[in-house]
């Protein structure tokens, strides 16, 4: 084995309490330390981390003039930024000190102390060998663009954007519908306070109007995104509304004036359970209060022919332009907030729950319209036929918890089933089936308010609802809709129910948006396994995401409710904020760099990076490299057919020092 | 004889190409032969190793040695060229990193001997007979070398100064070699005489090739009309270009062939097989294991594709038999 020349190595094996020392005789470690090449001194100690512990670095850089340390103790990912700041303040590179992890994947991971000590020495071996080939590297800076992108405009958007606009933050909001809102701006009441979910919510759409830091683009997309962490250029298409916002003051004459005297379309709004114009604002409070018009139903935009009684209402104001065409902006953030949010699951993939087949199977959402004041019924729970209920069936967990469609729980429907029965029960005193397979009530007020349901009078089935059927197969002479008939199987008394009800409610579960996956590659982030957004960690990184300076909020995320999706709309805005405001990001230099003269630019490696770091220089006809954008993953530099791919701190020959010394006792 | 430069040439186990090569220097053969005096080449001129023996150590300006070596006459002489040379130069990719013969490390002696004296459709062999080292005869003995169990490039039995590549190498390298010796400028000890950029960088087609190739299948050079103006890799087609070291003119690619790696890879890459299967298998069109494998079956035969020069200098190195496996036990147990 080749020696280590001059360099004078220090040598550390943490205690780390009993957690390595429990297990393996560290002062034995220590010593057969100090007998590899040059290694000058060599100590345990009780916790390295501590003060003590680093101040020990630093004292022996000085006494022993130590020009590498290695330090055995625990994962890289908990204290190496600490030993490399204490030997930074003792004089030396930070990159000169290598971690040995001998308690995760160590200590932890056996119980055979004489094995394990072997395999310490293994370790600790390979990397007084590695430390040695170790080249001094420096943190680079970037700075910082101080304005961020919010995409999506529900409650999250809206206070992840209030956040920062508050903070004095330039925030450009960006909503694909004609309104900010979201779902919350669809729901009547929310759990498990009972308040009106516009009353809370109108409010703080006015203020993102309102707001000087805020621009807000309804009505239009991200089309594209470039750059990097601190350095995002993004393309937003405005799609062409025909009405002007600069000029339009929000009167809606132009609606009233509209050449189709009654709504004819269904108004997405309201579930399709209304009718709208093709000149239309989703919903009154709706921000802007700029109306849209749909070129595929407007007669003047469809077909050329029309009295245009719209623009002769606005007259002088000239609001309504036909004419407009898409716009496309492009802006320069250093941040992105994603709180794109989530959609229902389609009830129509089950077909045995009736949806879409019977006329009295609603999905939860449709019902929050019906309640709701401002709904198609004026807030009246009535069936299509224009009866009222007397006997209504709830269904939990529709396409959740459900191996054939989506596995995991939605979090909220159980409770906003309660919340629903409670509604329907306020306004029909119908006699009400709520058919859980587990009531989830985890939360502040939830169990609370669970009780406070139940005890109203509902009737909970715990069973899932296996059928769904036709009390009588024979039409109804008068025009009514026949009950249906849901068949569950009872578990707590163990028989089949088969409960005749006049409407059923489907509690849909919540799914990523249908456009998930090419926003995921369009802002090169990472989905779960069910196609929601991935988080850098799941406790301790949760809106953050595998993209530096890219930040989650909301159900985009994972199912959650509206005090959760505050909450880490929040946590999304202070991340962005404490980025902003450091001004710079430094960089880690353990980055991937192609050397220039060797590089073939036959394109291999291109392809192959996740982080899109790498592009192909026309000009130079090679390969180039972002180190902003590199993460340090080492599979471009692994992949290069020519070996001309090298990595700070992977350089090859660190790594084969590090396997000769791993290997040396074969 | 001169005071001129000496030179020898050798082959060991070569296809004679190698020799061929040096012949196609065609008229510029003059100018070497102006300049040096050939001392040793077996195959073309009448010196016996007992007169290479005779020879002082070191006397040799330096000699060429191609072909890889399996026999013990080759060892022998290999190891007496290095003591009469003060230069030795591998010439060819045999030489160089083991070559086509190289591929038989595939398979152990016994394997080799038992097809080739035994099981091949062509042989008639009832005795099972097998060559032996020593067989008397008449009252006289006649010896054969001995059959190694292994190939080996020529850096594995003896100390190498340079390395010309390719299968064969071109005439332009060895007359750059020759230029280079004759008027001292040769680089550092243990350096491929041939650029150390791969082969894309001087490849006429390097603009057609994609940024993501999305292999479907690939397709053997001999099964499809190749597009002469598109990188072949682009058509399905295995070219090891990306991993090799170019410097032979593109040659293959201009015949609408593609490159079979034989000039090996650039210095800083320790096997080329395994270099060009990780970029390539990455360039897979598949995400699902069983569609992947579909797509890699469509190489019949992966080593000889991808270590058709490199076998026994690569990570890969030869066939360790099931009896000379230790095991998997630990060593601190």
């Amino acid at each position: 084995m080749k020696g280590n020349g001059d360099i004078r190595i220090g040598f550390y094996i943490c205690h780390c309490g009993t957690n390595i020392a429990g297990l393996i005789d560290v002062a034995r470690i220590a010593e057969y330390a100090g007998t590899l090449p040059g290694v000058v001194v060599a100590r345990d100690y009780k916790y390295m981390c501590s003060d003590p512990g680093q101040d020990l670095l630093r004292e022996d850089i000085a006494a022993y003039h130590l020009m590498r340390i290695v330090v055995a103790s625990c994962s890289p990912l908990l204290h190496e930024q600490t030993f490399r700041r204490a030997a930074e303040k003792g004089g030396i590179n930070p990159y000169f000190v290598q971690m040995v992890n001998i308690r995760e994947h160590g200590t932890w991971v056996h119980d055979d102390a004489e094995y394990m000590t072997g395999k310490a020495m293994d370790m600790v071996r390979a990397a007084v060998l590695r430390v040695y080939a170790h080249q001094p590297l420096e943190r680079k800076q970037v700075p910082i663009t101080p304005d961020v992108l919010i995409v999506g405009g529900g409650i999250a958007g809206i206070h992840a954007a209030l956040t920062m606009a508050d903070a004095g933050k330039h925030v450009y909001l960006v909503e694909r519908e004609p309104t900010i809102g979201g779902h919350m701006a669809q729901f009547d009441k929310t759990f498990p306070t009972l308040d009106c979910a516009a009353c809370i919510l109108t409010p703080k759409m006015t203020a993102v109007k309102a707001h000087p830091n805020i621009t807000l683009w309804t009505w239009s997309e991200v089309e594209k995104v470039d750059g990097f962490i601190g350095n995002f250029t993004v393309t937003v298409k405005r799609k062409a509304r025909y009405v002007d916002e600069d000029l339009c003051v929000g009167c809606m004459e132009c609606i009233e004036a509209c050449i189709y005297k009654q709504g004819k379309f269904p108004d997405e709004f309201n579930m399709g359970l209304s009718k709208r114009k093709p000149i239309f604002i989703p919903f009154p409070q709706a921000v802007p209060p700029v109306p849209v018009i749909d070129p595929g139903q407007c007669l003047h935009l469809k077909k050329g022919t029309c009295k245009d009684t719209c623009v002769e209402i606005c007259a002088d104001r000239k609001a309504i332009n036909f004419e407009q065409e898409p716009e496309y902006k492009e802006i320069e953030v250093g941040a992105i907030i994603l709180a794109t949010g989530f959609t229902p699951f389609d009830a129509t993939r089950i077909p045995y729950y009736g949806y879409g087949k019977y006329p009295n199977v609603y999905t939860a959402l449709e019902l929050e319209r019906l309640v709701n004041a401002s709904g198609p019924t004026g807030g009246e729970v009535r069936l299509p036929d224009g009866r009222t209920p007397e006997r209504v069936a709830i269904v939990h967990c529709v396409g959740s918890r459900d191996e054939h469609y989506n596995r995991w729980c939605s979090r909220v429907c159980c409770m906003y089933s309660m919340k629903l029965a409670h509604l329907v029960k306020e306004k029909t005193h119908a006699e009400i089936f709520n058919f859980y397979i587990d009531m989830r009530a985890p939360g502040k007020s939830m169990e609370e308010f669970y009780n406070r349901i139940s005890s109203e009078g509902i009737h909970l089935v715990r069973g899932r609802v296996a059928d769904v059927y036709p009390e009588t197969l024979e039409k109804k002479t008068n025009g009514q809709i026949g009950r249906v008939i849901v068949q569950a199987e009872d578990t707590l008394i163990g028989r089949i129910r088969k409960i005749p009800v006049d409407m059923l409610i489907l509690s849909t579960g919540l799914q990523p948006r249908i456009d998930a996956e090419e926003i995921r590659r369009m802002f090169n982030i990472s989905c779960s396994a069910g196609g929601f957004f991935l988080e850098r960690h799941p406790k301790l990184a949760p809106v953050n995401t595998f993209t530096d300076g890219i930040f989650l909020a909301g159900t985009c995320q994972g199912p959650k409710d509206i005090p959760d999706t505050v909450a880490q709309a929040g946590a999304a805005a202070s991340e962005a904020l404490a980025l902003i405001d450091r001004g710079v990001f430094e960089l880690e230099p353990n980055t991937a760099y192609i050397m220039e003269d060797d590089c073939s630019g036959c394109k291999s490696c291109i392809p192959l990076c996740p982080y899109t770091a790498i592009a192909f220089k026309e000009e130079k006809q090679k390969a180039e490299i972002n180190e902003a954008l590199c993460k340090g993953c080492g599979t471009c530099v692994a992949s290069c057919p020519s070996g001309s791919i090298r990595q700070h701190l992977f350089e090859d020959e660190e790594i084969y020092r590090e396997i000769r010394g791993l290997l040396a006792y074969a | 004889m001169s005071d001129k430069p000496k030179i020898g040439l050798y082959w060991c186990a070569s296809c004679g190409g190698c020799e061929e090569s040096v012949v196609d220097l065609a008229e510029d053969i003059l100018d070497v032969v102006e300049a040096v005096d050939i001392i040793f080449w077996p195959v073309a001129m009448d010196f016996k190793r007992a007169d290479v023996e005779a020879m002082d150590d070191r006397s040799i300006t330096a000699t060429l040695i191609n072909g890889a070596v399996r026999t013990s006459e080759q060892e022998e002489m290999v190891r007496l060229l290095r003591r009469k040379s003060a230069v030795i130069i591998a010439y060819g990719s045999c030489a160089h990193l083991g070559g086509i013969p190289g591929m038989a490390n595939q398979f152990d002696r016994e394997q080799i001997l038992r097809y080739v004296y035994e099981d091949a459709p062509t042989v008639v062999n009832d005795e099972k007979t097998r060559p032996a080292t020593a067989h008397r005869f008449n009252g006289s003995e006649a010896t054969l070398p001995v059959f190694h169990a292994t190939v080996r490039a020529l850096d594995q039995v003896i100390d190498v100064d340079y390395y010309i590549p390719g299968c064969a190498p071109t005439p332009a390298l060895l007359k750059a070699a020759v230029e280079a010796l004759l008027t001292g400028t040769l680089p550092p000890k243990g350096t491929v005489l041939a650029p150390d950029i791969a082969l894309c960088d001087e490849c006429p087609r390097k603009e057609s090739k994609p940024e993501d190739l999305r292999i479907e299948r690939f397709h053997r050079p001999h099964a499809v009309m190749a597009d002469p103006d598109t990188c072949l890799l682009a058509q399905g087609i295995v070219c090891m270009g990306p991993a090799t070291r170019g410097g032979c003119e593109a040659l293959c690619v201009k015949g609408n062939m593609p490159c079979t790696g034989c000039f090996g890879p650039t210095s800083r890459v320790r096997d080329q097989g395994a270099k060009i299967l990780s970029s390539l298998a990455a360039s897979v069109a598949a995400d699902e294991e069983a569609d992947i494998i579909s797509i890699l079956s469509t190489i019949p035969d992966p080593i000889g594709t991808f270590y058709r020069y490199g076998l026994p200098g690569s990570l890969l190195r030869k066939l360790l038999s099931q009896s000379s496996w230790t095991g998997g036990t630990s060593h601190h147990a």
